[in-house]
């Protein structure tokens, strides 16, 4: 019985990790679909916004109430996942509790110390769950979150407590064994200020069901947390390991700095060039690059690292002022679309080992151009996400498609670009007028 | 009004401190031209030696490029940058947030390395080293709200410049529910200016505007002149534009500044 309890967990415990490491592949795979950008600088000062922004959650405390106990279903799922150390330990051995000889007093401390975040996290995750569905709470109603997402972000709720009231209810049924007739096995170890006042509820069972009980708690628990190991990469939820590396890659740049496109620089230097002949013929061989992006494939590999890394939050859409005021653009529906178009991407690799044409892009069929028109580039997206994801760069690069490439810009502004191009000024003014205000 | 270019003050063998970027809509907006005179009497009355490009000057290309069009803003950006370093000067100040920050930050990788301040900077400036002196007697206690514009404020981290140049004139700064990193954009950016808004159910400049009504101040103080255009046809749209008047932050230290 013990051997086969150890190789059924052996078993699952690899075939859960294997399948993790699986999907983790395919997301490397698919962000680097996009196109090369250098974030290889100045690593002491991402790695330091990475400890503020991702691990220290320096932004989530904007909103101070949420911010708080969004740091507590962290602190607390790290911190808890130490005991994983020990769980696994004794899935694999058949063991019980196989540190709690070694560790002594400290093993009671950790135990009580687990037992109060699993206590907080619950507390938090219902007034998640209470902001979500009850209090109808602006980000989380809008029509972004329709469908899957709201369902999403519901299970990852319901997982959490799940969990927790299991890893509670292992301990209750320990604790009530650890007095029963299976004492032999369920020593004395460990001190338990939440879960004693639930072993009473075991009172009138027989030891056996409560036997049962402990096992079955104890099994579902494990297999719980693989399971949400393995949730993550369908879900929002990802961002919890996503954030480190989103961070640390992010723009450490004025947010006001809009790259130059190097491309098009290489064009620009050749027509004011005066020594250029504008009849030679190119000898140049290399493809022309094109402009801007309308699909994943042309948008760089921190883009598309973004859109897996997206939490749905919506702080991005509630400070835009076009969704504020009522226009289709949102820019958390940007990132999403990038994310549903990546994963399109990667599962057309996946069934044909490369990217066979699907008659699809990422402009129009994801994203509108009347989303991407109602953008002021006011960088109010940027600034409130508080892991460093750039929608604003994505709307850009989309512009710089629908301008450059298919010449789509609204009358308007087409009239304004000639106006820059003829007078030197978006208005039909003469540019030897510049001067005349002084008069 | 003494105002003399690049071109003249070279020519007689001189270089300004300042080159005073005035930008289009300082050069040909009816509004922006008189936000353009009070700076410029500022500058005379602070003794600043500066100058202009004036016919020299072309658009920074901000427009085109936030409308996507790389293309034009390179082409713009190349030709005002050869412009640019054919003069000697120490420090480029602008009245307009765009010009700054696309001159500032979008320059130096086309070959443009320049000192770039914003006028609100500058004034700070002059203003603590006692260049130009204020009085204390037309802005006193009135209530002003200051309107932070985007690429002044979040995108280039200046908040305090313009608030301390208000405070120098002791008037009774309000702030508006959205401020600062957290400023609510006017609707002019990223070539908005230029054309209709998509549909929506409010316009992004008219929710601005009644953000600055509810401070009750009497002033909206802004830092760039399309706010300004789009704060002025809010207050008109509010039917508030004989309550409230939006200055520009040099409009109200040339006023209360003394010869």
């Amino acid at each position: 019985m013990s051997i086969f309890s150890s190789v059924f967990f052996g078993f699952i415990f690899i075939s859960a990790i294997s399948f993790f490491v699986f999907n983790c592949k395919k997301i490397l795979r698919n962000i680097n679909i996009g196109r090369g950008i250098n974030r290889s600088d100045n690593k002491k000062q991402r790695f330091f916004n990475m400890l503020r922004l991702a691990f220290g959650q320096s932004k989530m405390l904007d909103k101070p109430f949420v911010g708080f106990l969004h740091l507590v279903v962290y602190v607390a799922f790290v911190l808890i996942n130490i005991e994983l150390i020990e769980i696994v330990i004794d899935g694999f051995l058949n063991k019980h509790r196989v540190l709690a000889p070694y560790l002594g007093g400290f093993y009671n401390f950790l135990t009580a110390f687990f037992e109060i975040l699993a206590l907080l996290v619950i507390i938090s995750v219902v007034v998640f769950w209470v902001r979500r569905n009850i209090l109808k709470i602006k980000r989380f109603i809008s029509n972004d979150l329709k469908g899957w997402p709201k369902t999403d972000a519901n299970y990852i709720l319901y997982i959490e407590l799940v969990l927790m009231l299991l890893f509670l209810n292992m301990n209750a049924t320990d604790l009530y064994l650890q007095s029963s007739s299976y004492s032999d096995y369920y020593q004395s170890y460990g001190y338990f200020p939440v879960s004693q006042f639930l072993s009473p509820i075991y009172s009138s069972f027989s030891d056996l069901t409560v036997l049962y009980v402990e096992r079955i708690s104890w099994w579902s628990h494990i297999i719980g947390i693989l399971f949400f190991l393995n949730y993550l990469y369908y879900s929002k939820h990802l961002h919890i390991l996503l954030a480190f590396p989103n961070t640390y890659f992010s723009n450490l740049e004025s947010i006001g700095k809009m790259d130059n496109l190097s491309s098009v620089y290489n064009e620009v230097k050749t027509m004011l060039d005066p020594n250029n002949d504008p009849y030679a013929v190119s000898n140049s061989n290399l493809p022309i690059e094109k402009f801007g992006a309308s699909d994943v494939f042309d948008l760089n590999w921190f883009q598309l690292l973004n859109a897996y890394t997206c939490t749905e939050c919506g702080r991005c859409s509630s400070e835009c002022p076009a969704n504020q005021t009522g226009k289709i653009l949102s820019p958390r529906t940007i990132i999403m679309k990038t994310r549903d178009r990546l994963e399109e991407v990667g599962k057309n690799i996946d069934k044909n080992g490369k990217f066979i044409d699907d008659g699809k892009k990422l402009l129009d069929d994801y994203i509108s151009k009347e989303e991407l028109w109602a953008c002021t580039t006011c960088n109010a997206c940027v600034e409130s996400c508080p892991i460093g994801i750039d929608p604003l760069s994505i709307i850009v690069d989309m512009r710089r498609y629908m301008v450059m490439e298919q010449s789509s810009a609204p009358t308007e502004l087409n009239n304004m670009m000639n106006n820059i191009e003829n007078n030197g000024a978006p208005w039909p003014f003469n540019q030897l007028d510049r001067l005349n205000w002084k008069n | 009004m003494n105002v003399p270019t690049l071109k003249e003050l070279s020519q007689n063998g001189l270089d300004p401190e300042i080159l005073f970027w005035v930008g289009c809509a300082g050069s040909f907006d009816e509004r922006a031209k008189k936000i353009t005179k009070s700076f410029v009497k500022l500058l005379n009355k602070a003794n600043i030696s500066f100058g202009v490009l004036g016919i020299e000057e072309s658009c920074t290309g901000d427009p085109a490029k936030r409308a996507g069009n790389e293309f034009l803003y390179q082409m713009q950006a190349v030709s005002n940058i050869e412009t640019l370093n054919s003069y000697n000067f120490k420090k480029i100040v602008t009245t307009c947030p765009h010009c700054f920050n696309t001159i500032k930050n979008e320059y130096p990788s086309l070959g443009g390395n320049y000192d770039v301040i914003h006028h609100t900077q500058l004034l700070d400036d002059l203003i603590k080293n006692g260049k130009i002196k204020v009085q204390n007697e037309s802005f006193k206690g009135k209530k002003i709200t200051f309107h932070d514009p985007c690429y002044l404020g979040r995108a280039n981290k200046e908040f305090k410049a313009p608030r301390n140049l208000i405070d120098s004139v002791k008037a009774d700064l309000k702030e508006m529910k959205s401020c600062k990193e957290k400023g609510l954009c006017c609707g002019a950016g990223g070539a908005q200016m230029f054309k209709d808004a998509e549909k929506g159910n409010e316009e992004i400049n008219i929710k601005r505007t009644k953000e600055a009504i509810d401070t009750n101040a009497k002033i909206i103080a802004a830092g760039c002149p399309f706010c300004n255009t789009m704060l002025s046809d809010g207050l008109k749209n509010q039917k508030a534009e004989q309550k409230v008047k939006v200055l520009d932050i040099a409009e109200i230290v040339e006023q209360a500044s003394i010869d």
